[in-house]
């Protein structure tokens, strides 16, 4: 089923792969909601989480994703500090493979790194987010949260709002939804529209009152707060008064329109508390989901010939 | 020692002479030329059938690293590079470490080139001290020493009014201010061209405006001083459409571009392969097509390599850690041949746009073969497939995008100042 021993990106998979990810995942959410959630398809098996950027979530997530399956699993924090002060890519590629781990789950701010990894045999590398190429994990979890709600993914339409620019999330996402045959728009200030990302068939809206007219799924981007005083927008405030998510804004998508964000979430800058604790908010779904497609996942690529 | 080369197909753009002719040489000289067969006894006789007898390549843009950066490349390296790639003039870069803004380290070149290079290096000055864009350099020492043309490269001079010193100063050498175009602002961080590929690859982009407006700045400030103008490495449509206005009013400018300008795209890119990472990065499909056709209309003069080794430590890193730059001396007389077979330059102009018009933008002797020039010859062997091997470059740089490339044009043999250099 699974071409590739690596998950680098949502580019590189075909639909019937998500669909099959979607579906494994799907039998995992019912182990999870067992008294005793762990299982046995990894035990002997080594993950080793290799995060060049701070993350709590998504790296607690792959943590408990491979206990779960029984696997063995270190955790590399390395500050991107101590990476320019000696050790290379290389050198991090020829620990990783002398330590004999099966997975390495990497985030680096650098894209690409991923790839680069992946040219070592005998070892399955995935995407935990690329600079701002791919974060495709998020994405199958986002797209396991529309289908527990909407059912399917043909005719919705689903809004991506923030920093379009400076996402691997929004990418994930666009080519997951576009993929799977929903319709995608992006909100956001034309100075976060990355170049000719038209192509890729999405919809490009600089305002929320146009954009989020009848969509059936609203997903807030987080704001990098250091992307204020760059030039993209000229103050926190203002971005919230043109792209916050406000209950307001929230009554011109659909009745039935869910609101999703990654994570971690900054209240009053892009997304308004009261919409974020909403009855419409999935967010906290997105998290349990999350846990399950990471075991997906783990369990799929395992079964890859390498 | 006389050397007579037979049996080839002489050409020599300056002279237009295209033929099947027999080439003296004696000592460091060329003697002269003869009809095919009719050329006198000599010491030696190289047969060059199925070969073209050219004038060595110039190449006018070259990083040899030396001094400073000696683990990358070095003078003997470099010019090792060169003559493999059929070249037998180097215009070196200032770049190094120290910057070559004084008399000291263009005396150093020039006596290393002596004792270890195996070709002519000529070294271009810096515009500004450190090429720190703050102040001028001593232009007329360097000038004095042996540079023969100026150049932040690697840099823009980014503040406009040193920009117009540099080329009304100038001016009293008579040799050209070679820009490196680059509005720094709007390239900040990026690593590749800005376009629907670093979208996708998730790598920050390079607009095509970073290049355009500080062409457009420079050719507004040649025209103004009336000093002479070259714009390095042109990568895009505008540029190419703003130096051919430019030529049209009659500004004093020249250009070149690089192989990989009219041979590759951003699509490459996809790979993460770094080797394709450099300043200015490769662009779309219409800035190739339009440099070719300001390569074919003349409205980019020349063809140079813009040879940038680097060490493999310095690449074999993240995407947008490693350095920029391409190995370029040993594949670009093989790449300047896929213009001639694509019918986009004629044989004699990719020859004239590698030998002859450098050395006059230069105001060099190089690139000439007749009675009395230096022996500085190549026998390329047109026709002859090889595949790009970036392991066995003489080039300490192994930063090569065509490694495993199949090619057309062997450098059979280079003779450098009457001394022949071949390989097996």
């Amino acid at each position: 089923m699974f071409r590739s021993k690596d998950l680098l990106g949502i580019k590189e998979l075909t639909s019937e792969e998500i669909y099959h990810i979607l579906d494994t995942a799907a039998g995992f959410k019912d182990v999870l909601r067992r008294d005793i959630k762990k299982v046995p398809p990894l035990r002997g098996k080594t993950v080793a989480n290799l995060f060049f950027e701070p993350s709590t979530r998504t790296r607690t997530s792959f943590e408990l994703a491979a206990k779960r399956l029984s696997a063995d699993v270190v955790n590399f924090s390395v500050p991107a500090s101590s990476v320019i002060k000696g050790e290379t890519l290389k050198d991090t590629a020829l620990t990783i493979q002398a330590l004999g781990a099966d997975f390495v789950v990497i985030r680096h701010s650098s894209a690409g790194v991923p790839h680069f990894l992946s040219r070592i045999e005998n070892i399955s590398v995935i995407n935990a987010g690329d600079g701002a190429n791919e974060h495709p994990t998020q994405a199958l979890l986002d797209l396991f949260t529309i289908q527990s709600h909407k059912g399917k993914f043909r005719g919705l339409t689903a809004a991506i709002v923030g920093d379009v620019t400076h996402s691997r999330v929004a990418r994930s996402d666009i080519y997951a939804l576009t993929k799977l045959g929903a319709n995608v728009r992006i909100i956001c200030p034309p100075t976060l529209v990355p170049a000719e990302i038209g192509k890729l068939g999405v919809e490009i809206f600089d305002s929320m009152e146009k954009g989020l007219r009848k969509v059936d799924v609203i997903m807030m981007l987080r704001l990098q707060l250091e992307r204020q005083g760059k030039g993209f927008f000229p103050s926190l405030e203002e971005y919230f008064n043109l792209y916050g998510l406000t209950a307001e804004r929230l009554k011109l998508a659909k009745d039935d329109a869910i609101v999703m964000h990654p994570g971690p979430m900054n209240r009053g800058v892009e997304i308004a508390t009261d919409v974020a604790d909403g009855p419409r908010s999935v967010i906290l779904e997105q998290v349990t989901n999350g846990l399950a497609v990471r075991m997906a996942v783990l369990y799929l690529l395992a079964g890859v010939k390498k | 020692m006389k050397i007579l080369i037979t049996n080839g197909r002489v050409m020599d753009p300056r002279s237009n002479t295209d033929g099947r002719l027999d080439v003296l040489i004696e000592g460091t000289k060329i003697r002269g030329l003869y009809p095919e067969g009719g050329g006198p006894e000599a010491d030696r006789v190289i047969d060059a059938s199925g070969c073209i007898v050219i004038p060595g390549l110039v190449d006018m843009h070259t990083h040899l690293r030396e001094p400073g950066f000696e683990y990358k490349e070095t003078i003997k390296s470099g010019t090792m590079a060169a003559v493999k790639g059929g070249f037998t003039t180097v215009c070196c870069m200032p770049n190094t470490n120290p910057v070559n803004d004084t008399m000291a380290v263009t005396r150093f070149i020039i006596e290393k080139a002596l004792k270890e290079g195996c070709c002519a290096v000529y070294p271009i000055g810096a515009i500004t001290k450190g090429l720190k864009g703050e102040e001028l350099a001593e232009l007329e020492m360097l000038a004095r020493t042996g540079c023969i043309a100026f150049s932040d490269d690697g840099r823009p001079v980014t503040d406009s009014l040193i920009m117009r010193r540099a080329l009304e100063y100038s001016k009293i050498f008579n040799m050209p201010v070679i820009s490196h175009c680059e509005d720094l602002k709007l390239s900040e961080g990026g690593v590749m061209n800005e376009g629907f590929v670093s979208t996708i690859v998730g790598l920050k982009g390079i607009p095509n405006a970073a290049e355009d407006i500080m062409v457009a700045r420079d050719l507004l400030l040649a025209d103004l001083t009336g000093g002479r103008l070259h714009i390095a490495h042109v990568s895009t449509e505008g540029a190419v459409e703003l130096i051919r206005n430019a030529k049209h009013r009659g500004v004093k400018v020249t250009a070149e571009t690089c192989p990989h300008y009219f041979t590759l795209t951003d699509e490459s890119l996809v790979s993460y392969d770094t080797n394709f990472k450099v300043n200015p990065p490769v662009r779309g499909v219409k800035d190739v097509e339009a440099v070719r056709r300001g390569l074919k209309d003349g409205t980019i003069d020349a063809i140079a390599t813009d040879h940038a080794p680097h060490h493999v430590d310095d690449k074999n890193v993240e995407f947008d850690r490693a350095a920029f730059g391409i190995s370029g001396l040993e594949t670009a007389f093989s790449l300047g041949l896929r213009l001639v077979a694509e019918g986009i330059l004629d044989l004699m102009q990719l020859i004239r746009k590698m030998t002859v018009i450098p050395s006059e933008i230069m105001k060099i002797n190089s690139g000439v073969l007749s009675e009395g020039a230096d022996a500085d010859i190549a026998v390329i062997n047109m026709h002859k497939k090889y595949r790009v091997d970036s392991s066995a470059f003489l080039s300490k740089g192994r930063n090569t995008p065509f490694d495993r490339w199949t090619l057309e044009g062997v450098v059979e043999k280079t003779i450098s100042r009457g001394k022949v250099y071949e390989w097996d």
